[in-house]
């Protein structure tokens, strides 16, 4: 996937940017919300930039962008500079905000991706295939004639994340795209994601508090805490350092005793004399499945549901694992 | 030309369907038409019933009822048409709160142009019409002689009337970064802005010439042009022929609402403004 003739898709060196907040009737305070990072995402990577609520990652993206000017640090997105080039970026990067919304509430899907079209210059024969392309891969068919306000919130991230796609950015940064999504419609969206990434490449950023997002999508887990990045590297590496295992949730039919030795899993407990277990495992070991068939040989399973581990839970077992 | 087209494309995309989800809502659409017509003709009104109550033969602060409508007409055509193109600017810090802004550094215009054409309000339509239908009467009644600079004068002062008025309303958003809950205050200088508009700035007192007169120069848009049209005396402050001068009113408004917006955008950034 990399390859040394592109820019990086994001280089961003000792970048720094402090807000100055308000603090008491008077008092102002220095809020350091992205501190001394350096990084570089390489063309075609997919990266999960993960971090607990206040970590800095809209910050970040925000300078990614070009909304906000560093303090201090350098920037370049898809080799551009993105404050001075902000236009040429804009090109080159989708952005999807999963807190705001590019759609125009008022008028029919369909419409915002017409406006969207002409916004980024899109030839006649192109707008169609690209639109024809993200509304099959995206199911969006069905409400494609819909307000864009009475669509349920998974229809809207799908039209969003289309919205940011139309004009086939090679940069694709993702702000909390699943944040209160269910669990099918977060399932349809990486599965998409993946798909996109397949067809043209894309380069992938996504902020998350899903550790489920960054198992299923990315190579690279960015961890930054405090506007520190605090791990760069593999997921499997991170499950290493902090053991970040799932829990997978079984519902038994009849009172069992604990499911302790179940290969590569941990019992975690039991509840209602053995009719609901917890086993934790890790995804560097095992699947899901693989617990999941292991439990299915002892035992009969109603029902299940895997809980994926949290992030700042998986932060705050980084500063443990490191000896504080 | 064809540069001209594309350049152009992605704005009427957006325009165009703003006018159509507006005429879409046939029955509230058609009473904003009706109730934004109904209150140009009552402010007509006002000021016909004011100056036929005048027993002075010299009107206000030397302009008679007919001069009075011609002022009316060219501040309340111009007005009108700079709020109907960019009057929706005032809802920045809505955009501000929601993230709107956010989204316009995404796509490849400059802010401020796509800020201004993210909206267009059509109802003002029937108020630009009774500002013209104003402006007509009043060029009729109005004993002026007529020369190809009075005609080449009077279009350019429409335009850079409603540039001004623009302007000013740019101007306030770029103050709304700072103070995002200064809207009460930068209406009073909009709306106050169109009032005065309509009067004679002879009768002002110091204060309101220095504010309308000079700092944003309402003052240019409608009265100075009449009595420069009418061949008028004017006042000690803003004499007659200063009226010729109205639409370098414009180039000033716009002067230092594009500062104002250029340092509203440079806070938001945070690039120290
Ligand atoms: N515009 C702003 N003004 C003041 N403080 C801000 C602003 N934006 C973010 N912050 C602060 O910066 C820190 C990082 O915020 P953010 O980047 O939004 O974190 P995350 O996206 O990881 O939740 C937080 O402490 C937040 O309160
Ligand atoms: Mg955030």
């Amino acid at each position: 996937m990399r390859t040394t003739t592109t820019a990086p898709a994001v280089q961003v060196s000792q970048l720094t940017r402090t807000f100055r907040v308000r603090s008491g009737v008077l008092g102002r305070r220095e809020v350091t919300a992205v501190d001394d990072l350096t990084l570089t995402i390489e063309a075609g990577e997919s990266v999960g930039y993960i971090g607990a609520n206040g970590a800095g990652k809209s910050t970040t993206i925000k300078m990614l962008a070009g909304i906000l000017v560093p303090t201090s640090g350098t920037v370049r997105t898809c080799g551009l500079e993105p404050v001075a080039q902000r236009k040429a970026l804009a090109r080159r990067m989708g952005v999807v905000f999963g807190q705001r919304s590019q759609l125009w509430w008022d008028l029919p899907l369909a419409e915002s991706y017409r406006i969207l079209a002409a916004v980024h210059g899109l030839s006649a024969a192109r707008e169609q295939e690209r639109t024809a392309e993200l509304v099959e891969r995206l199911e969006l068919g069905a409400f494609l004639a819909t307000p864009v306000r009475q669509l349920s919130l998974g229809q809207r991230m799908r039209g969003e994340v289309a919205a940011a796609l139309l004009h086939s950015p090679a940069l694709l940064v993702l702000d909390e795209p699943t944040i209160g999504l269910d669990v099918l419609s977060k399932q349809r969206l990486r599965e998409f994601l993946l798909a996109e990434r397949a067809a043209h490449g894309t380069t992938l950023l996504l902020t998350t508090h899903d550790m489920g997002d960054v198992s299923r999508l990315c190579e690279r887990v960015l961890l930054v805490d405090h506007g520190r990045l605090a791990y760069d590297g593999s997921l499997a590496g991170l499950s290493r350092e902090v053991g970040a295992r799932r829990v997978l949730v079984v519902d038994l039919a009849a009172p069992t005793p604990d499911l302790v030795e179940v290969p590569h899993a941990e019992h975690l407990g039991s509840e209602g004399g053995g009719l609901r277990q917890r086993l934790a495992f890790d995804d560097a070991a095992t699947t899901a499945a693989a617990v999941l068939a292991a439990v299915s040989e002892r035992v009969q399973v109603r029902d299940l549901s895997v809980e994926e581990p949290d992030v700042e839970d998986v932060v705050r077992r980084v500063y443990q694992s490191r000896g504080r | 030309m064809a540069d001209v087209a594309a350049a152009w494309r992605p704005y009427r995309a957006v325009l165009a369907s703003r006018v159509r989800s507006q005429a879409s809502y046939r029955g509230g659409f058609v009473l904003d038409l009706a109730s934004s017509l109904l209150v140009g003709l009552v402010e007509l009104a006002e000021v016909w019933v004011l100056y036929r109550a005048i027993s002075d033969p010299g009107g206000i602060g030397g302009l008679d009822l007919a001069a009075a409508v011609l002022v009316f007409g060219l501040a309340d055509l111009s007005f009108s048409i700079a709020d109907m193109l960019v009057g929706h600017v005032d809802t920045l810090p809505r955009y501000l709160r929601s993230g709107t802004l956010d989204v316009f550094y995404l796509r490849p215009q400059p802010l401020l142009a796509q800020l201004v054409t993210s909206e267009i309000s059509v109802r003002r339509i029937t108020r630009i019409a009774v500002g013209a239908v104003a402006l007509g009467i009043g060029l009729v009644i109005n004993d002026i002689a007529w020369t190809p600079l009075h005609v080449l004068f009077l279009a350019l002062v429409v335009l850079t009337s409603t540039a001004t008025f623009a302007g000013v309303f740019v101007a306030a958003a770029g103050v709304q970064f700072f103070l995002v809950d200064a809207s009460e205050m930068t209406n009073a200088i909009v709306y106050g802005g169109r009032y005065a508009a309509s009067q004679p700035a002879s009768v002002w007192s110091k204060p309101l010439v220095a504010l309308f007169g000079f700092a944003v120069p309402i003052a240019f848009t409608a009265y100075l042009p009449t009595v420069a049209l009418l061949g008028l005396r004017g006042s000690a402050w803003l004499p007659g022929w200063v009226g010729w001068l109205a639409p370098l009113a414009a180039v000033w408004t716009w002067a230092v609402a594009l500062l104002a917006w250029r340092t509203g955008i440079r806070h938001y950034q945070g690039g120290g403004g």
